[in-house]
């Protein structure tokens, strides 16, 4: 089994093309139209022939995209901070963010044009809101979660409030700060796009990925929308594949999800 | 010097947690500066609670406990505490976990990666001052842990059960080391163990301790000179103090209604 699993890296690129084969077929042997269901083939075309404008939206995406993910970053850190270090704010905040985290934000959508604007501001509020309460919740789990005797420890030693955060609970949270960022990663892009085809098309809206699958709907150019969304789909991998990056970054030397070299 | 106060002092001390039952009653006892005093006895007697009454991280309920002249709170500049677990930060190196007490206490890095450096030279892992916890075993984790304990110069070290999860062939080395170490960098020390041959190696003084309520049972001194070396656990009178307090640690577990 050992040597075998040198070619594991294969098995998706394997389901990967059976699933495209399949596709095919079962295009050809239903007689669909192109705009019901497009191959893969005709997918690829129209993405080739609307490149232009498909990259300058996904450019304008991962603006709005990157905008929100990293006010969520630090505001979650922050708000976490807060939680973390006092229990009457834990129990006076945690409620009301948990309640703003179950509104759904096609509800606020108006509201969020009103205050923000249409456009970029809106739409970075969107993804914002869409993606800030797992870094909140996870960094408060992390903050509360270190270790007793650690803690006993820094107290014994005469640590300050501020040596305990910053040298104790802070690397403690790092990992559980870094899993709500995944989580987050997975969600910014989807924030910014839902953003755009929410507060996007207003005046002076910015035309990204979530206008164009709103524009190719309108146009029935259905290849495209297909394109658009693999496009979005690039688009979130390469923000998970940044926060993985970070994680490795951060913690493959001491924490114990990474496997030992000398092992 | 004439009539030193003695370091720890225990008199009367009663603790409960909230509405419970007393997890220690009437404890009464005292070490003085230079001792190796050992607490032996059953799983829930206190002997861990009586540390940290010892280093402030509990309160007692009633009685007085003073270690250093003062209170346990005043105290603990001068004290240091070795857990049952390492405890080390696993995102720092071993030198840097070494170097902790004295980063909180505002010592410069270049003074406290010196010292750290001679401490873990002195624990036999100066080759491994840049390996992470996880690198480590068991064994070099405790080391690790006590180099930290020893960078405050402590008066006072508290050490609960450091070596409880180490095998017997490892924790027989910490346990020679231990008493080199405080050869070098005298301190008294105050240990909890569940080993009866560990206590009468070590200890200038068994305190055995009997549960429901933790209470001192019997105090047995032990007079065996140091420094002592392994070749002490191959002596009759070895056996013989450890049949000793083996049979006094048997009544205290009978005397507990």
């Amino acid at each position: 089994m050992r040597r075998r699993d040198g070619l594991l890296w294969l098995a998706p690129v394997v389901s990967g093309a059976l699933f495209l084969a399949l596709w095919e077929a079962v295009r050809a042997a239903s007689g669909l139209q192109s705009w019901i269901l497009p191959t893969p083939g005709e997918i690829l075309a129209a993405a080739w022939t609307e490149q232009a404008t498909l990259l300058a939206a996904a450019g304008r995406t991962a603006v709005g995209a990157l905008g929100g993910f990293l006010a969520a970053a630090v505001a979650g850190l922050v708000i976490a901070l807060g939680l973390g270090g006092a229990r009457w704010l834990r129990t006076g905040l945690y409620p009301w963010l948990l309640i703003l985290q179950m509104t759904p934000v096609i509800v606020l959508a108006p509201i969020i044009v009103l205050w923000a604007g249409p456009g970029l501001p809106g739409i970075i509020t969107v993804t914002f809101l869409i993606s800030f309460f797992p870094i909140v919740g996870n960094t408060t789990q992390g903050l509360l979660s270190a270790d007793a005797h650690g803690v006993d420890l820094f107290q014994l030693y005469g640590a300050t409030r501020l040596q305990e955060v910053r040298l104790l609970r802070l690397p403690s949270a790092l990992p559980y700060f870094l899993a709500g960022l995944r989580i987050a990663a997975t969600l910014a892009p989807i924030g910014a796009i839902f953003g755009e085809y929410l507060v996007g098309n207003e005046a002076g809206g910015t035309g990204g990925l979530g206008f164009l699958v709103y524009s190719y709907n309108v146009q029935i150019k259905i290849p495209a929308l297909f394109a658009t969304a693999a496009i979005s789909c690039l688009l979130g991998f390469v923000f998970v594949a940044a926060v993985a990056w970070l994680n490795w970054l951060l913690l493959h030397q001491w924490h114990d999800s990474f496997e030992r070299k000398d092992r | 010097m004439p009539d030193q106060p003695p370091i720890v002092q225990f008199r009367a001390v009663d603790k409960r947690f909230g509405d419970g039952p007393p997890v220690l009653a009437g404890i009464d006892f005292d070490v003085a500066a230079g001792e190796f005093v050992s607490l032996i006895g059953p799983s829930g007697c206190g002997k861990s609670t009586l540390l940290r009454l010892a280093s402030a991280l509990s309160p007692a309920t009633s009685g007085e406990v003073r270690v250093d002249g003062t209170t346990p709170a005043r105290a603990r500049e001068h004290l240091a505490y070795v857990f049952q677990e390492p405890t080390l930060l696993p995102w720092l190196t071993a030198a840097r976990n070494v170097e902790l007490p004295l980063r909180l206490r505002g010592v410069p890095a270049a003074e406290r990666q010196a010292r750290a450096r001679g401490l873990l030279a002195l624990v036999r892992l100066g080759g491994a001052a840049a390996y992470y916890p996880r690198q480590l075993s068991g064994g070099m984790k405790m080391r690790v842990s006590i180099a930290r304990a020893l960078s405050r110069e402590p008066r006072i070290l508290l050490l609960d059960e450091p070596f409880g999860a180490l095998d017997e062939i490892t924790r027989n080395h910490l346990n020679e080391e231990l008493l080199g170490w405080r050869a070098k960098a005298p301190f008294t020390a105050l240990f909890v163990t569940h080993s009866v041959a560990e206590a009468v190696f070590l200890s200038s003084r068994i305190l055995v301790m009997a549960a429901n309520p933790g209470r001192i049972h019997a105090a047995v001194p032990v007079a065996f000179p140091y420094p002592r070396d392994a070749a002490l656990r191959e002596q009759p009178a070895y056996f013989a103090k450890v049949a000793e307090v083996s049979h006094l640690l048997h009544a205290a577990e009978g005397a507990a209604a």
